[in-house]
């Protein structure tokens, strides 16, 4: 078993069979999210079969690796939407590079201000982006990628199941804005649910998480000169 | 096939370009670049439609394996899960809170400026 188990064909046939059936089992019961059964399903199936995390990541690895033309791909909404929302562009693109800026102060922050190492706050900052970009801007600023792929999909989830009900009490009532949050905040599976609820929402919310995704890794590259300069200065108010 | 190979090059021009020196990651580096390309018509959506929106719908399945490890990072960093998941929660609450408001006010003043018939059917 143990040999088997290395191949990469393992991890590959094992994940894309669990999550082909996650989905089947979505479409019959709502409330069972194929991101909480795949895990769950593959996770037991690795206990029982007493296989390694890293025997299964040599498949693993490989079904990763898609993240990257998954990731490029997400200019195609950008390029649709663009299209089609240009009236409403500059208010969309002014809240969405708000909201990813403030996405990573009140992250970094947080963490810091709780006593994080450094590398965990590091890994905080990119959390509220699309998990692919997270996880390279993770790299990026010497974060933890697991960390920060981790935060963003939690980040996701919660904002998918609560986002629009708290944006309702917030009095946000355009769907455009409803969706632009959804997407900057809650990224894919924030704008999963958007699709659920309006089309309109639908597509502010897929050109927010793409649009949001690229603020978030240009402003990236300043957060090392940042935090340089604030640790000079605190340390010239100590001495 | 042709989709996921121009898919592929932008992503590997990014990545060269960030080995060169620019400063973000290169996979967004291929995004920035493929999306310009996609608005001066280089490339052409017919090409990259069907491949991208398949990719896109199953993006879950790709981060599969990286949410998997994260139950081993977590659990070796249980000392920081307070500020782990009050940075998640706040920050999270902060990004709703933000682009929903600043987008909703934008969009308000300019209904108010101007009535557009795009804007008044998608209210």
């Amino acid at each position: 078993m143990n040999e088997i188990a290395s191949s990469p064909v393992f991890g590959i046939a094992t994940t894309l069979a669990i999550y082909a059936a996650s989905l089947v089992l979505h479409k019959r019961v709502k409330w069972a999210h194929p991101l909480i059964t795949t895990t769950v399903a593959l996770l037991l199936l690795l206990k029982f079969a007493h296989v390694s995390l890293e025997q299964y990541q040599h498949g693993g690895d490989i079904i990763t690796l898609m993240l990257g033309p998954a990731t490029v791909a997400l200019g195609v909404p950008i390029y649709k939407h663009a299209t089609r929302l240009k009236h409403a562009l500059p208010a969309l693109s002014l809240g969405i590079v708000a909201g990813a800026f403030v996405g990573m102060i009140t992250a970094g922050v947080t963490a810091a201000l709780l006593g994080a190492s450094q590398e965990m706050v590091m890994s905080a900052v990119p959390k509220s982006v699309t998990t692919p970009i997270a996880i390279e801007v993770a790299k990026q600023l010497h974060g933890i990628p697991e960390i920060s792929a981790a935060m963003a999909v939690i980040a996701g989830a919660i904002g998918s199941l609560v986002g629009p009900e708290l944006l309702r009490r917030l009095r946000v009532s355009h769907d455009l804005a409803v969706g632009a949050a959804m997407g900057t905040a809650s990224h894919a599976l924030g704008t999963a649910r958007c699709v659920r609820d309006s089309e309109v929402q639908a597509s502010s919310a897929s050109l927010a998480m793409a649009l949001a995704g690229i603020a978030t890794s240009i402003m990236a590259v300043g957060v090392p000169v940042v935090m340089r300069l604030s640790s000079r200065i605190l340390a010239h108010l100590h001495s | 096939m042709q989709g996921l190979a121009v898919l592929f090059v932008f992503q590997f021009i990014g990545i060269a370009l960030h080995w060169l020196g620019v400063p973000l990651p290169g996979t967004v580096i291929g995004l920035i670049l493929f999306t310009v390309s996609l608005f001066a018509g280089v490339v052409k959506l017919d090409t990259v439609e069907r491949t991208s929106s398949l990719l896109l719908r199953h993006m879950l399945l790709f981060f599969t394996p990286v949410i998997l490890a994260t139950t081993h990072v977590v659990s070796s960093t249980r000392g920081q899960l307070v500020a782990f998941s009050a940075s998640l929660v706040i920050s999270l609450l902060a990004v709703l809170f933000t682009t929903g408001v600043v987008t909703n006010a934008l969009l308000k003043l300019r209904t108010t400026a101007d009535a557009e018939t795009s804007e008044a059917s998608a209210e």
